[in-house]
């Protein structure tokens, strides 16, 4: 959640400067100052993924030469699970809690001529936004791990995809489907990255008890051995 | 108000608090630190922490000195599980330590959202007595700078006073002190506390309820506080001591000398702890001397001692400076610290013991928590509860200051791991919290108020 808010940080700060440095008044403009904004936003999003994958990976390795048994008591995925899900999270509420906060309040929306379906389009897109970081972090652990920078790629083109879908928003059938539809593809893909198959999810379904695969030895009394 | 608190310095007391970060084992023997850094913030385990210095680094290094004997082998693989376990329980106290910080904010920020008596200006302290109406701004910064002046001053000879006290062994004197700030927060701050959210809420309650009440919450706090009392309960009562004073503070600090009083803390803080001559370090120091704990009604620690009597055949064995932390005994003691404690983490060891334990029984495991200091708690909850009080992005800004008082905490345990001794809770924390503040509040919102105008998500 650190990274990502400095992340944030440093992408406003390049926004803010770009608006003082440019002409205020012109609409078109800063339009498009907005979406630059929004790029390098995203562009700095991923680059503190992969600088947080570095990190982790470096704890990993002090975990594994201190425990016991060389291997660390986390596994990559977890962390990357963790990452991914904690970037969705932190994210999806700086997005969100404003909105929620006004929610509560008296107001009526889109009286101005706005969509009235501010609020519930918003929620929507919002949970979008945590499942696919969530994805994003899983998928972008395991490329950068096994080195598939195609992966990568991929990664931050669709992030780039998503952010710009959502400058279509007032027409929502061009924005909030595509992006559930990414979602799905993007779950699925994180799903089988991290070892999951359709035998795993029959298994699950179908609750069953998992056969201890110990044998256990009964041996004819014996005397102790003596040393 | 501003009258009484006029007379009484107790509520000072609260701002004097110790910002320390300790973790409950005693200082490390010598004879088996091989420099070797701890892996770990303030964990304690009283018999494995033969090898307290126990260190992140590869087991190569033990492992080649001690290649010979059989008995070194052994002592080596324990520490390794020394290690391990250390790094597992020193995650755990890190989260035994977000909770209550989080909790107190989570209760100063619901407050100040909510009730409105905390955000409105009714005078101010006369611990800072310059007025911020000015209408230039040059003039408002000399006034908040001499504010700040003023309060740190009162602070460093608060502090002063509180460690010649317990130099000269004054412990009535203290006590008393401790006893009559802990009374002024449980009844006074709690009465006012609840008037003005029965009042918000425009719930009617009668006096002889709302002594009842009162006088229940408060002989239940000054029992557990200052006696004994169950563990979760004497946390839960401290969360709510911090909580009070930094809402007060929230509410009587005008707004610039807030964030200049938060930048000069932290600096204080520092030097006070890390200073060969800071009071707070002499406070230490004293008190690891004499084998007591300092002030422990003052800290709020997240787990309690045990078995102290098991280390009573090592201590034997060791220096006078190496002794276990009581913490049954601490959670006894004031916890109201109306003078400075000390703004430290301070990492105690348990002493090595000069022989391989192979008993059972000395091996089990003493659950220490680590101890963080009420001013902490309460510099923290200022903080986050301004950032929710005048920020204009709201929330944004208020999680920003959040997570950065967070990760600034973790980083301040790694480092306790690292050095071992005490360090100052304060400085990290609240350096990212006021440069996310400032930042968020400048650069980030307009940012994310555009994005969210026209619906877009990044």
């Amino acid at each position: 959640a650190f990274f990502w808010l400095v992340s944030l940080l440093l992408a406003s700060l390049i926004w803010f400067v770009s608006v003082h440095l440019s002409d205020q008044e012109d609409a078109k403009l800063q339009y498009g100052l907005l979406i630059f904004g929004a790029a390098v936003s995203v562009l700095l999003q991923e680059a503190f993924r992969f600088a947080y994958f570095k990190l982790l990976k470096k704890a990993d390795e002090g975990l594994a030469t201190i425990s016991e048994d060389g291997r660390s008591p986390i596994s990559l995925r977890q962390m990357a699970y963790v990452s991914g899900l904690s970037f969705g999270i932190i994210s999806g509420v700086f997005s969100v809690i404003n909105i929620l906060a006004d929610s509560i309040g008296p107001g009526i929306v889109g009286i101005h001529g706005d969509s009235p379906y501010y609020f519930i389009t918003s929620a929507f897109l919002t949970m979008a936004l945590v499942l696919l970081h969530t994805f994003w972090g899983v998928i972008f652990f395991d490329a950068c791990e096994k080195r598939r920078y195609w992966c990568l790629g991929m990664v931050v083109a669709s992030h780039l995809l998503t952010s710009g879908l959502t400058f279509l928003n007032p027409r929502y059938e061009a924005s909030l489907v595509p992006i559930f539809i990414i979602t799905l593809c993007m779950g699925l893909w994180a799903f089988i990255t991290a070892g999951g198959s359709f035998r795993n999810i029959l298994e699950c379904l179908s609750c069953k008890q998992e056969n201890d695969s110990r044998v256990m030895m009964y041996s004819a009394l014996q005397v102790p051995f003596e040393d | 108000m501003i009258t009484f608190m006029n007379n009484s310095d107790s509520e000072e007391e609260p701002c004097n608090e110790r910002t320390s970060l300790m973790s409950a084992e005693s200082p490390p023997v010598p004879s088996y630190q091989d420099g070797q850094q701890a892996s770990e913030a303030g964990e304690a385990h009283a018999h494995r922490k033969r090898r307290t210095g126990s260190s992140r680094s590869p087991n190569n290094a033990t492992d080649g000195d001690v290649s010979d004997s059989g008995v070194p082998v052994r002592e080596s693989t324990l520490e390794n599980e020394e290690e391990e376990l250390t790094l597992k329980y020193g995650a755990k106290h890190v989260i035994m330590l977000f909770v209550p910080v989080t909790l107190c904010m989570i209760v100063v920020v619901a407050t100040i959202k909510s009730v409105r008596f905390y955000t409105e200006k009714n005078g101010q302290l006369i611990y800072t007595p310059f007025s911020e109406d000015t209408p230039s701004v040059g003039q408002r910064l000399l006034n908040s700078v001499l504010n700040t002046i003023i309060m740190i001053s009162v602070i460093v000879v608060m502090t002063v006073f509180l460690v010649l006290l317990y130099k000269y062994r004054c412990y009535k004197f203290i006590h008393g002190w401790l006893i009559l700030s802990s009374l002024m927060l449980l009844f006074l701050f709690t009465y006012i506390y609840l008037g003005e959210v029965l009042k918000t809420y425009n719930v009617a309650m009668d006096y002889p309820t709302l002594f009842l009440v009162i006088w229940n919450f408060g002989a239940v706090g000054m029992i557990c506080i200052h006696w004994k009392g169950p563990l979760q309960l004497q946390q839960a009562y401290l969360i709510m001591i911090s909580a009070l004073m930094a809402l007060v503070f929230i509410k009587y600090l005008p707004e610039w000398s807030a964030w200049v009083i938060l930048g000069a803390i932290s600096i204080y803080d520092l030097m006070a702890v890390l200073c060969p001559k800071g009071p707070l370090r002499m406070l230490v120091e004293t008190a690891q001397e004499r084998n007591e704990p300092i002030f422990p009604a003052l800290i709020y620690s997240s787990a309690m001692i045990w078995a102290v009597g098991m280390a009573k055949p090592e201590t034997a064995a060791r220096g006078p400076s190496q002794q276990m932390w009581d913490t049954a005994e601490d959670r006894g003691e004031d916890h109201r610290s109306p003078s400075h404690t000390n703004s430290q983490i301070s990492e105690r060891r348990s002493p090595v013991p000069t022989r391989p334990i192979t008993s059972f029984e000395e091996l089990e495991e003493e659950e220490r928590g680590v101890k963080l200091g009420l001013g902490d708690f309460i510099f923290y909850s200022v903080l986050v509860g301004k950032a929710a009080a005048t920020a204009s992005g709201d929330w944004n800004t208020t999680l920003a200051c959040f997570v950065a008082i967070l990760i600034g905490l973790c980083l301040t345990l790694l480092l306790l791991a690292v050095f071992k001794k005490a360090l100052p809770a304060l400085p990290i924390s609240i350096t990212f919290g006021l440069v996310f503040y400032f930042s968020t509040d400048n650069l980030v919102r307009p940012f994310m108020d555009t994005l969210a105008s026209h619906q877009l998500y990044i």
